[in-house]
């Protein structure tokens, strides 16, 4: 096992492990409002202090990740679904429709992410839900071509032609040999992308189209610091750090997941 | 190669058509429109439908699309209500605070990864290649906001050196400007810089691997001027591509840094709107900013095609 994979890995790991917790314990209270415990210093309270709220940041670290984890996890899967089965649609009938349906992917892609994701979030209001939507429209152009490069790739193959030519429908031919082909692409880019998502799902929250106060939230935590700089500058620094660890870790897993299966186009 | 470009251009003319047309879309299904946003939630059913047929919003939506499209391409961008001016006047205002920013930005993120990348692939495997991986995948991890937070914290609040966030305008003096843009364009570069670098690195050495530049080698020339002078210029045109694809993302970057620095760009207006629920500036905006990822993207196709004679003369 490569060094990039594991230690991507157990950053990953160790991230959904404090997420999972956080559901079931944290060491410190997550909600509520208590004046007396307001904006202690790391180690005064907690291991990393108190926001303005009294809260421990520590336990709102963790919270927070099992949110940026499950959305990004979510968008994810559902635009590399969709991504998939349009790509492998578009590689299987060619033509005009996979000249249109490659044309709408480029204008979903030519919306920068932020801003679809802004549009979006005006319409659909706050919510882990829109913030979702907003991550998985504009992660299905990527995984349209991922899967659309690849089908095309293993459609020009032998096997394939023997596959046709020993009848078998193009529904078995893709399921059988398409799919199996592709998958080891479409997972590396996934992993590439959960980093991607916690970014803009990040982003998001940071300008308060994310998850609703008082649900913890990485992004949020940043944004609320920045009123309390000079009180408390080690509220700006955690939530960062954060997600930099995770956008680092889905970064090096994906990088090492793609050593693995391609070791040729590897950076 | 005149009718790969008219093709190419035809193509970019259906896809702007199709974004303007999406924008508008999804503009329409929005809850509430400039009528209901102006007059607020307290308005009779009466005085609404009065402002909408003052507003032509009480006409069907092809014509409204029409309507809008017919001012864009005059130059005619509406008007905006919370603002009371043109809202071509407010774009131009505020693009000169956001492609200024963009284009420092870009400036810095090549002038660190060109050379960088370069290095790495030239040493390749040894420790400057190791390092310059480091610093892509740490860049690429940082997000932009936090950057820019970080360095008010440390050169504003604490050294007092720069200013926290604002802008003086371009009346100021240009020096003034560019100090107020100087943090801002260093948080947007440093994650560009990072997947630049890596970008840089696997281009030059796949270019490395090619045999002119071993004929170059075979003719005595050191590994560094082989490189320098035979591998980075032909690895500039997937360089490039990668820039152009990047412009994406430098755009979704400003949105976030210009909110964090408090400057009056494209990003923070469009924000604004959101929240005022200014239609009309929401539909320019993010018209705009997907016209200009579109045609940037389309530049760098077009200047790929004119700088590889492969291509050119293949086709």
């Amino acid at each position: 096992m490569s060094r990039r994979l594991l230690i991507g890995g157990s950053i990953v790991g160790a991230l959904a492990g404090a997420g999972l917790l956080s559901l079931a314990w944290t060491p410190g209270r997550v909600s509520g409002f208590r004046v007396a415990d307001r904006l202690k210093a790391p180690l005064e309270a907690g291991l990393l202090g108190t926001d303005q709220l009294g809260r421990d940041v520590l336990s709102l670290l963790m919270a927070g990740a099992a949110n940026s984890l499950g959305i990004a996890c979510a968008a994810v899967a559902a635009g590399l679904v969709a991504g998939a089965a349009v790509g492998l649609l578009a590689a299987a009938r060619g033509g005009i429709l996979d000249a249109a349906l490659m044309r709408v992917m480029d204008v979903v892609f030519a919306v920068p992410p932020i801003l679809s994701a802004m549009m979006l979030a005006a319409f659909l209001g706050g919510g882990p839900e829109t913030a979702t939507i907003a991550i998985a429209v504009f992660t299905v152009p990527v995984f349209a071509r991922v899967a659309r490069a690849g089908a095309m790739r293993v459609l020009k193959r032998d096997f394939v032609l023997a596959a046709r030519g020993a009848g078998k429908s193009s529904a078995r031919i893709a399921a059988e040999h398409v799919a199996p082909n592709v998958a080891g692409d479409l997972l590396v880019q996934a992993t590439l992308q959960l980093g991607l998502a916690i970014l803009t799902e990040a982003g998001l929250s940071f300008l308060g189209l994310g998850l609703a106060p008082p649900a913890p939230s990485w992004g949020r935590m940043l944004a609320d610091s920045q009123t309390f700089f000079l009180q408390a500058p080690w509220l700006a620094l955690a939530p960062g750090l954060a997600i930099a660890l995770a956008v680092l870790g889905f970064n090096l897993l994906g990088d090492g997941l793609r050593d693995r299966f391609d070791p040729r186009r590897s950076p | 190669m005149a009718g790969l470009i008219a093709g190419r251009l035809a193509g970019l003319l259906l896809t702007l058509f199709l974004v303007s047309v999406a924008v508008f879309a999804a503009m329409e299904v929005l809850p509430g429109d400039t009528a209901s946003a102006r007059l607020g939630t307290q308005a009779t059913p009466e005085a609404l439908a009065s402002l909408r047929a003052e507003l032509g919003l009480d006409r069907p939506a092809p014509e409204r699309y029409l309507r809008w499209i017919g001012g864009v391409l005059t130059g005619d961008l509406g008007t905006s209500f919370t603002y009371g001016v043109p809202v071509a006047k407010l774009v131009a205002d505020r693009l000169a605070v956001t492609l200024p920013l963009a284009g420092l930005a870009l400036a810095l993120a090549i002038l660190v990864a060109l050379p960088l990348g370069t290095l790495a692939a030239a040493r390749a495997d040894r420790a400057p290649d190791a390092a310059a991986a480091l610093f892509a995948q740490g860049a690429l991890a940082l997000p932009n906001f936090w950057i820019g937070l970080l360095l008010i914290l440390v050169f504003a609040t604490t050294l007092r050196w720069m200013p926290s966030g604002g802008f003086p305008g371009w009346e100021a003096g240009i020096g003034a400007g560019l100090q107020a843009l100087v943090m801002p364009a260093v948080a947007l570069a440093l994650p560009q810089a990072g997947v630049l670098t890596r970008v840089t690195r696997s281009a030059v050495l796949d270019m490395a691997n090619e045999d002119f530049v071993r004929l170059a080698r075979a003719k005595g020339l050191s590994r560094r001027r082989a490189i320098l002078r035979h591998a980075l210029p032909n690895a500039l045109p997937p360089i490039l591509t990668v820039l152009g694809f990047q412009f994406t993302f430098l755009v979704a970057g400003a949105v976030l840094v210009e909110n964090v620095f408090n400057l009056p760009g494209l990003g923070s207006l469009a924000r604004q709107a959101l929240v005022q629920r200014d239609v009309v500036v929401i539909q320019d905006v993010v018209l705009i900013f997907a016209a200009l990822t579109i045609l940037v993207n389309f530049a760098v196709d077009l200047s790929y095609l004119l700088l590889d004679p492969r291509l050119r003369a293949r086709r």
